[in-house]
């Protein structure tokens, strides 16, 4: 395995969880727009808040991430990339803009009619984002980013394989929230909100199968080499996919929510990973490979000792703080 | 095949530079807090621990504030890693993998910040006092290193090293060169200074309109002081960090220093003038401090030295010397005009029995001193920004030919500007909102990183009621 080989996996490991971390945060959003309206929607809202609030802005560094890595390990490609797909990206940013700001704001709101308004925006971009990064992911896999100079800048990402790209993020991310808030819902013994939640949730997985079936004649048609790839190389992870996702479905049928958050989790997981591997050796699909994109051999060391330095620094403490936003208030201070 | 429609198909060079630079103008500002906020939080929470009260309190209403102002800045930090590239194609293409070491590590950085200001903000409650000050020192910790890493390739840009060009292709590729250029160290100190210079000036300026207004109690006096307590020691060093970096200009960047000055030609004993404006040729109405030679010195510590005039290079690798002349001088005036601002509360605070708070001009003159802290901060980043130009990589690669083809880049501005300006205004109002609700005596406000305020078992939906601050 080359450097470059080994930078562009610790590269995918990070949009992997990217996906999920992020799905999952991105997911509680369109939960929260369709909550219906503030009287309704408050307790829905509340959990999301209460499941998403410590980890929301820390799920979305796995981007900056993502982004770092390639204009460093990867710069042509980087740059391929922002002139052909300018659109969708800035469509993206404008949307991790909103969703920030959005929810940020919301959490002090003076007003109730303000945090409505947030409300909405926070809600809106969270769902539009994960779709601008699916037809950004279609683009890059159905071989429409050209190495040099720019494709074209509408068909690039409105193409069959985007489009598919985008409805399977937003489904995905959607699904993978439900499970997580159902768990959620359920540890806090909000048994009205477990109900709906898993009733939606299995409509919502349901959704997302019926995506995936008529995406496989998509994919055959529309991106050859995606197609070989995902029935060669990425066929484990596909598989493996397509049966934790049914195993969630099971769970959730069976009411184990806890379980169905581990599966849902994977199931995204290796679905990401077996587009990864799918597409190996290209960093573009039959533009540009990995090798070719490759910058400095100093850069890529460089970059592997920094993913080192980084699981050390960040996991630990990420871990804590996941363990922390799980427990509840100790009693140092009294209630208000 | 680019396939701009040739409607909006405009030169990208003047909207993209006008976006870049409000997004980083834009960004710089929460940077600082991000920088500097924790280090007097922590101040506040160890007094807090020791017993004071209200600067425990104060401790969580300011966390409460660095949440709301780190969310926003993570943002716009993120739109910022998608501009290089949109906007900046020929400089990524080409030096991506020279400078990406350093942002890699900001990366990390960032990621640790952003970990334990989670923590530090969720833990109020949960994490035993000690223990829980603590989780500040990663974020102040990362606070260096991130702003050091990032302010290392705007340095490095002013001054690229770590590569050989080989027909126009960087060779022999050293990242650890790259972060550690010529102009980085000082660069960073001057930035980390002005952090906590911004920072310090907005919050006292924040607490000095209350105690104006009235509210004299024990928390706007910590928030007049803890700020104070670190501009004092910020503030009488960033001219002393100034002049080296400004030194570093004369050896290295002698064209942005003439125009900051606005030296038209080179001088051996040159004089040093104040002020005025540039009229396209010479400098017109400063003052001439009359002093053979002082701009020599100042420059090159030698009387006699020759400092050099912008009209040694061709017309066209000339930066736009009337903005660079302005901005240099106002920061500079705004930052002498500081430093006698804390001068005056070290003369009231060691030779007057009455205390600074005693003062109303002294507080009025503390409320001027957030906004006009910023706009020298700002002004600072203009000097060095406009003053590379027409490089975007000094002396190797204009920015006209690193900016993008792309055509829509004056309609990305403009959405820009406004959601920048409808962030603005979010923070604003969210901010006073809160600070409204402190003083009607409210305690436990939520925040973004915060759990909602009561957690127990979620009430089904038919008998809920519309909670203002999560519902739609």
């Amino acid at each position: 395995m080359s450097a470059a080989d080994a930078v562009a996996a610790v590269m995918f490991l990070a949009i992997v969880l990217y996906a999920v971390f992020g799905g999952a945060d991105f997911g509680s959003g369109v939960w929260d727009l369709t909550a219906g309206n503030a009287r309704r929607g408050g307790p829905l809202r509340r959990l999301i808040d209460h499941a998403v609030g410590p980890v929301w802005e820390a799920n979305h560094v796995w981007l900056i991430f993502v982004l770092v890595f390639l204009w460093s390990a990867f710069p042509t490609a980087f740059v391929a990339l922002m002139r052909t797909l300018a659109i969708p990206f800035w469509l993206a940013g404008l949307g991790i803009v909103a969703r920030g700001a959005g929810f940020a704001f919301r959490k002090y709101s003076p007003t109730l009619r303000w945090a409505q308004t947030m409300g909405v925006v926070f809600a809106t971009a969270s769902l539009v984002t994960p779709f601008f990064f699916g037809t950004i992911a279609g683009a890059v896999a159905s071989g429409r980013v050209p190495a040099s100079g720019t494709g074209n800048v509408w068909s690039s990402w409105l193409n069959p394989t985007s489009i598919l790209g985008g409805a399977l993020a937003v489904s995905t991310c959607t699904f993978l929230a439900g499970i997580l808030l159902t768990a959620e819902a359920e540890r806090l013994n909000a048994d009205a909100l477990v109900e709906d939640l898993r009733n939606k949730s299995l409509v919502g997985g349901a959704v997302t199968g019926l995506i995936v079936l008529v995406g496989i004649p998509v994919v055959a048609f529309d991106s050859e080499t995606l197609a070989d790839g995902l029935l060669g190389q990425g066929l484990p992870f596909v598989l493996g996919s397509a049966a934790t996702g049914l195993a969630t479905m099971w769970h959730v049928w069976r009411r184990q929510h806890r379980r169905a958050r581990g599966t849902a989790a994977v199931a995204v997981g290796l679905v990401v990973a077996g587009w990864g591997f799918a597409q190996y050796p290209w960093i573009l699909t039959d533009e540009l490979s990995i090798e070719a994109a490759s910058g400095a051999q100093s850069t890529l060391v460089g970059l592997l000792v920094a993913s080192v330095l980084a699981a050390v620094l960040v996991v630990p403490p990420l871990i804590y703080l996941y363990v922390l936003a799980d427990t509840n208030r100790v009693g140092v201070e009294p209630e208000p | 095949m680019t396939s701009w429609p040739t409607v909006i198909a405009t030169d990208a060079l003047l909207p993209a530079r006008n976006q870049m630079a409000l997004s980083l103008g834009w960004h710089i500002i929460l940077a600082c807090f991000g920088i500097a906020f924790p280090a007097m939080i922590f101040v506040l929470h160890r007094k807090g621990l020791a017993g004071d009260a209200m600067a425990l309190e104060l401790a969580k209403r300011w966390s409460k504030v660095a949440g709301v102002l780190f969310a926003i800045g993570a943002v716009s930090g993120t739109i910022l890693s998608f501009e290089l590239g949109l906007l900046w194609p020929g400089l990524m293409e080409t030096y991506g993998d020279v400078v990406g070491l350093a942002f890699a590590l900001e990366g990390i950085s960032f990621f640790v910040e952003a970990i334990f200001l989670g923590i530090y903000v969720y833990g109020w409650g949960r994490i035993p006092g000690r223990m829980h000050s603590m989780m500040l020192i990663p974020i102040m910790m990362a606070g260096v290193v991130g702003s050091f890493m990032v302010v290392s390739v705007n340095a490095w840009m002013n001054a690229p090293t770590g590569f050989r060009l080989v027909d126009g292709v960087p060779t022999d590729v050293d990242p650890v060169a790259a972060i550690f250029n010529s102009a980085a160290a000082l660069q960073f100190l001057h930035m980390y200074l002005a952090a906590f210079m911004v920072v310090g000036f907005c919050v006292a300026a924040v607490y000095a309109k209350g105690w104006l207004r009235g509210r004299h109690d024990r928390i706007h006096r910590l928030g007049i002081l803890v700020p104070l307590a670190f501009t004092a020691v910020a503030t009488p060093l960033q001219p002393v960090v100034g002049h080296f970096a400004g030194q570093r200009l004369a050896s290295e960047q002698p064209i942005k220093l003439a125009a900051m000055e606005g030296l038209a030609e080179s001088e051996e004993r040159a004089r040093l003038e104040l002020g005025g404006y540039w009229d396209g040729e010479k400098l017109v109405g400063a003052v001439e401090v009359p002093i053979d030679g002082l701009l020599s010195v100042i420059a090159t510590n030698d009387p006699n030295a020759t400092v050099i005039g912008l009209n040694s290079v061709p017309e066209d690798e000339r930066p736009p010397v009337g903005i660079v002349h302005i901005a240099f001088q106002t920061m500079v005036a705004i930052g002498t005009a500081l430093v006698g601002l804390m001068a005056w509360a070290g003369w009231r605070w060691r030779w007057r029995s009455d205390d600074v708070f005693d003062s109303r001009w002294f507080l009025r003159a503390l409320v001027a001193s957030g906004p006009a802290a910023i706009v020298a901060m700002e002004t600072g980043w203009i000097t060095t920004e406009v003053g590379r130009q027409p490089w975007i990589v000094h002396r190797l690669l204009r920015t006209e030919d690193a900016v993008t083809d792309a055509g829509f880049i004056w309609i990305s501005l403009a959405v820009l500007v406004v959601v920048y300006a409808g962030m603005t205004v979010g923070a604003t109002l969210v901010i006073r909102s809160m600070s409204r609700r402190w003083q009607a005596g409210e305690h436990d406000l939520e925040s973004p990183y915060g759990p909602p305020s009561d957690i127990g078992p979620m009430p089904s939906p038919s008998d809920a009621e519309p909670v203002a601050t999560v519902a739609r």
